[in-house]
């Protein structure tokens, strides 16, 4: 067995309104930045034991499935690295 | 008949929901998550609040608790379940019904009257309205926004199982009287049987006669009767 983290990002699908990254990138505006788009995600970084990476990633992948991502609004990825 | 209303950390509308019951005369009573569902629950009430803190997503935790496999269970056996807010959170979040309910366009949290159209009258949660009839119902929530996907909003048209929709006090839907953005101004929805309901705004707020505004929402509750 080997040790990985195994990263997942969740992000929402393009499309899908995202109020929380619009007042964000609003109060950087008030800031005096300048910006033309800003979108905000989740990331998970999962530490655990696998056979090889692919089997890391495949549980972390199930992971998303089952609860880390909505499958309605959310698209997601999973990164791999060894530990 | 006895309806659970299935208490998770963190809710905080199922005294009010065994209330407006108990009001209209329905045997109901708190059911803790951890307990499991009583064999005798012949109805279910999944209410408002905050379960888990709202954490990853409002109604995401819950909706993977244990129990909602008996809640699933029984609403496969006919046994009538009913989401409210956080309640239509987890509802969707477990597949009860389609869609999702996600930050409200505002980005602000929302607590106001708003006006639902009841788009169908023959279900057991609208038997006590007709069709086209606007009811007043509080909402209250930051996640109400209704999300889908455009082919499953398409055979949620097709299929007649949108139940209520936000409008104004004539029963116009419009963009103005839609509170959250939500997708087709949806508020509420029937699952893959008309005995699953999930809506985000509180029946049971629009129930005892000395609270608040209207009393519209008992209809709803009626169903449990």
């Amino acid at each position: 067995m080997t040790a990985y983290t195994a990263t997942v990002t969740v992000r929402l699908k393009r499309g899908v309104l995202d109020p929380e990254a619009e007042t964000t990138q609003q109060a950087l505006e008030r800031l005096g930045f300048d910006l033309s788009d800003l979108r905000s995600a989740d990331r998970f970084e999962v530490d655990l034991d696998a056979a090889d990476a692919d089997e890391a990633a495949d549980r972390a992948g199930e992971m998303a499935e089952r609860l880390l991502a909505n499958p309605t609004i959310h698209d997601y990825d999973v990164a791999v690295a060894e530990r | 008949m006895t309806v659970a209303v299935v208490q998770f950390g963190g809710s905080n509308c199922d005294r009010d929901a065994v209330r407006a019951l108990d009001h209209l005369g329905v045997d109901a009573e708190r059911v803790w998550h951890g307990d499991g569902l009583p064999d005798d629950a012949e109805g279910i009430v999944l209410p408002g609040g905050f379960s888990y803190g709202d954490y990853l997503r409002a109604g995401a935790m819950a909706a993977r608790a244990p129990i909602m496999e008996e809640v699933r269970a029984a609403a496969d056996d006919g046994v009538p379940v009913l989401g409210v807010c956080n309640g239509a959170q987890i509802g969707s979040e477990s597949g009860l019904t389609p869609g999702a309910f996600t930050t409200n366009a505002s980005a602000r949290f929302q607590c106001e009257p708003v006006h639902l159209r009841v788009e169908r009258a023959d279900t057991p949660w609208t038997a006590a309205y007709d069709e086209g009839d606007v009811i007043e119902v509080p909402i209250a929530h930051g996640e109400g926004r209704f999300e889908i996907s455009e082919p499953a909003h398409a055979d949620l048209v097709d299929d007649d199982r949108v139940l209520f929709r936000y409008c104004d006090p004539d029963g116009n839907v419009t963009e103005e009287a839609n509170p959250n953005g939500s997708t087709d101004s949806v508020a509420g929805v029937l699952g893959e049987r008309e005995t699953v309901a999930v809506l985000m705004p509180h029946p049971e707020r629009a129930t005892l006669p000395d609270l608040g505004r209207s009393t519209d929402g008992a209809g709803i509750l009626r169903a449990f009767a």
